[in-house]
Parts: structure tokens; sequence; C-alpha cells
């Protein structure tokens, strides 16, 4: 079973219905002993760092977050749930869960695209990835595959080894992190298509290597 | 760098599609489910469904609809027509959709679209607007005015100087919709498209008058629109959405070509 975190943090349905469809089963839960008995999790979420980490320390999700993590078990962050596995975010100057070590920033001001114009802030469509370094989460996706963004702010991993993937928008920024046996996207794969649920399906049936 | 999105967009009365004759072979024609499937597998960056239900007692048969889309499709989609409160949003927000649509409400009560932002989040939040070319005046210096209840009432308000509040206001999208080129299948208004989007900070989707993959490419370079909504123009068979992708991508525009 794979638990989907519910800390009040948007509409969490989206993904356990990609997952329902991908053939896996999944609980959105906020209860701490079903996520403590799932054999992955997914950390999802839309809104505010802020109101994320308010939420997740209120559940008492945070503390489980961090044993989850320390103990091995897979993990997925999408969007604002891969803001907030950092350690700080620039949004509401939120100390978030360390997971991974880095920040998260917004974008700056004044960023024009290739035809000079601004570039409209929160970066919102389908952008492409850039692979990094090679891992199992990222098997089968090519080149040309686009992905479904949403956000105003984006993390910075301090390891650049953590980076897995990148998106060019007025300067390029981390769009997939991995470590051990993490990994996080900035973009919704539930909402990307094909090559979003070839992702998911990917998590669904990772292996972290010891 | 973002692709330009392509949007179908779905008339839906009483849980049927009211336009749509091309799915003989595929699917069950009038079901906006299948069609939603459809599209999505042509290769559509996003769905918007137009609710034109007559009726407020029939509206859990849209609600029902959204939730079957929303297990069929994984692209984002948005839903519309009819919304009126706080509590309509929420209630299509959670049966499914990613984005919800507002007009008629949102100028009566501008104050929709803050609370829509501050309960959901602004990127649910599309303010649709109905626009008429007028002739220039001290009230409406841009020459466009906002028009409600499907465009039979014009309101005497600017439609820049609404764009503009309407951002103010935590609107995340603008689905511009010019009344005089809706359903003419011969251009968007252009003049209309670019004048928004190059003053707002927020996406704008050009809708109203497509009619062939020529007229997307106008809106999405002069227009400055960052997605184009379509409807007749793939409903009745003569482009699939693909054809109309590779036509813009051989145009020199960037569009989402693996799904």
């Amino acid at each position: 079973m794979i638990a989907i975190i519910d800390y009040k943090a948007g509409n969490l349905t989206s993904v356990a219905r990609a997952v329902t469809y991908l053939g896996f089963t999944c609980a959105v839960t906020n209860d701490i002993q079903t996520i403590r008995r799932a054999q992955r999790i997914i950390f999802p979420g839309v809104g505010a760092a802020g109101a994320a980490m308010n939420s997740l320390k209120q559940l008492g999700l945070d503390e489980v977050l961090v044993e989850q993590a320390a103990a091995g078990k897979p993990i997925l962050g999408i969007c604002i749930g891969t803001q907030v596995i950092m350690h700080h975010s620039a949004e509401n100057d939120t100390r978030c869960l360390g997971l991974v070590p880095g920040r998260v920033v917004a974008f700056p001001a004044g960023l024009a695209g290739e035809n000079g114009r601004p570039l409209k802030i929160p970066h919102m469509g389908w952008n492409r990835i850039q692979i990094q370094t090679d891992h199992p989460f990222l098997a089968g996706i090519r080149p040309e595959d686009e992905f479904y963004f949403v956000h105003s702010y984006y993390p910075i991993p301090d390891d650049p080894a953590c980076v897995l993937a990148t998106t060019d928008y007025g300067l390029s920024f981390t769009a997939v992190i991995g470590q051990d046996n993490l990994v996080a996207t900035q973009f919704h794969l539930e909402k990307s298509g094909r090559p979003g649920l070839r992702m998911l399906t990917n998590f669904c049936i990772w292996k972290p290597s010891a | 760098m973002l692709s330009k999105r392509i949007i179908p967009c779905l008339d839906v009365r009483d849980g049927r599609t009211t336009k749509g004759v091309r799915f003989k072979d595929n699917v069950d024609i009038g079901d906006p489910v299948a069609m939603a499937r459809f599209y999505y597998e042509e290769g559509a960056d996003e769905i918007v469904f137009y609710d034109i239900t007559a009726s407020h007692e029939r509206r859990g048969i849209m609600i029902d609809v959204v939730r079957r889309v929303a297990e069929t499709i994984f692209i984002p989609f948005s839903v519309g027509g009819g919304i009126r409160t706080l509590e309509d949003m929420r209630e299509v927000l959670l049966a499914g959709a990613e984005k919800v649509s507002i007009n008629s409400a949102a100028v009566r009560h501008p104050d929709l679209i803050a609370q829509g932002a501050e309960a959901f989040g602004s990127q649910c939040v599309v303010l649709g607007m109905d626009v008429k070319r007028v002739r220039p005046s001290a009230a409406i210096r841009s020459g466009y005015e906002v028009v409600i209840n499907g465009g039979r009432t014009p309101m005497g308000i600017d439609a820049l100087e609404w764009a503009l509040r309407a951002v103010k206001l935590g609107a995340g999208e603008i689905c511009l919709n010019s009344i005089d080129a809706d359903g003419t299948q011969e251009g968007y208004e252009t003049n209309l498209t670019s004048l928004i989007s190059g003053q707002v900070r927020i996406p704008v989707i050009a809708s109203g008058g497509a009619g062939k993959p020529e007229h997307l490419r106008d809106v999405l370079t002069a227009g400055r629109a960052d997605a184009a909504l379509i409807a007749s123009m793939v409903h009745y068979g003569s482009y699939p959405i693909s054809e109309i992708k590779s036509y813009l991508s051989r145009c020199g525009i960037r569009v989402r070509q693996s799904w």
C-alpha cells in the first residue's frame, strides 16, 4: 500500500486517482500508523510552504516523515511536497523538513524569454526537463517529453549530485531531485499525461539500492 | 521555455456535450467523458468544460461528469459556467478539476476572485471574460467592453481595466473570449488578446473565432496568447489536434508534441 499524505494542502485526490489508475493500491491518509505500515509514501501538495509546514506540524506528520525517510522507505515529493523536504523556503520564511540539504527561492523579477518579453510568474504550463543524472525514476523519459508545472518558487539542493533533472524558464532550475530513498518533482507528474504516469509507475516499483 | 497550450472546449448540457460529431467510430457521440479521453489521447494540453445546464437543480450531473473525467484523463482541466459562490467552486475542485472558471459572478461580486484565490490558491481561479468591441469613450478607453450573461448584458466596464483589477484580486489566469469573433471561425480577436496579454502578468487563453490552424498561429504570436481555446474546428472534424500542433511547430511555435 502507498500512503498519500493528507495534510490539507490542496486537492490530493488527483494523485490518488492516478496511482489507482496505474493499478497500485493507495490510501489518502494522515494516520501515523497507516503511514508507518505503508510500503511507500507520496508527499504531494499545492499551496504555500508556510501553511503546509504548519499543517504537518499540527498533525504530527513532520516527525513521521523524517523518521520514515531515515528508515529508508521510498518517498516521492510533488510540487510543494518537493519544496517542503528542503531545509528552508523563502516563501513565508519557512523552516522546512530538512530531508534534503538546500533551500527554496522565488523566481527573480525581471526574467525575460527568448523574445525579450517578460516571463510570467507563476511558471505555469508544460515544459521539458533536461536529465542530469540517470536514475530508475527517470527510466523511459525522453528529451521531448513535457511536464505540467505551476509554481513561483523552486528548490536549490546544496549537493549538485541530488539534481536529477533541470528545467529552463528564464534560468535553469532543479525540476527533479533524488537522494537515497527519496525522489521529488517540482512539476505535477499526476497531471503530465503519459510521461508523468510513466514516472509515477517508476516510483511505484522502485527499489532504492542500499 | 513553456509550450503554448492547445485547449479544446466542451459545452456540456445536462451531462451531454452539445457539439461534437467527429466521434462516430471511437466513442459515444456527445459523452463528455469519452470526448475528454479522446482529446487527451490526441494531445490536448488541457481541457475546458463549460456547463450550460439551465437549471441549478441539475448541477449534480455536471459534478458527476467532472468526477468521471478526473478518473480518465491525467492532464489539467477546468470547469466553468454558472459558478456563483465559493461553495460552487469548492464542489468542482473537490470533484477533481484543477481550475474553476468564473465569469458573470466575478463581475457582479469581484470579491469572489479574492475569496477563491485565498481558499484554493490563485492557480485554481480562472477569470472568464466575455468582451465586445465598442467605440472608445471616457468610460471604455480601450474600446473593449465587458459583457456578461453569455454576451447579452453590457456592463460599461473597460475590459483592460477589469483584467488588471482581477489580477490584483488574485486571478491566476484569464480566459479571454471575444463576442465579436465567437462562432465566426474567421480568426481570434488578435488585437484584443495582445492588448490584455501584454499588460497582465498572468497567462491569457485566447477564445473565440478559431477556424483553422493559421488562426492559432496568429493569436499565439502577434496576439501574445499563452494558450488557445478551440471548439468547432476540432469537434466538427476538420483538424485533429496533432495536426494543428504539427503545423504550429513548423511555424516555429513551441508546442508539446510528445504525449
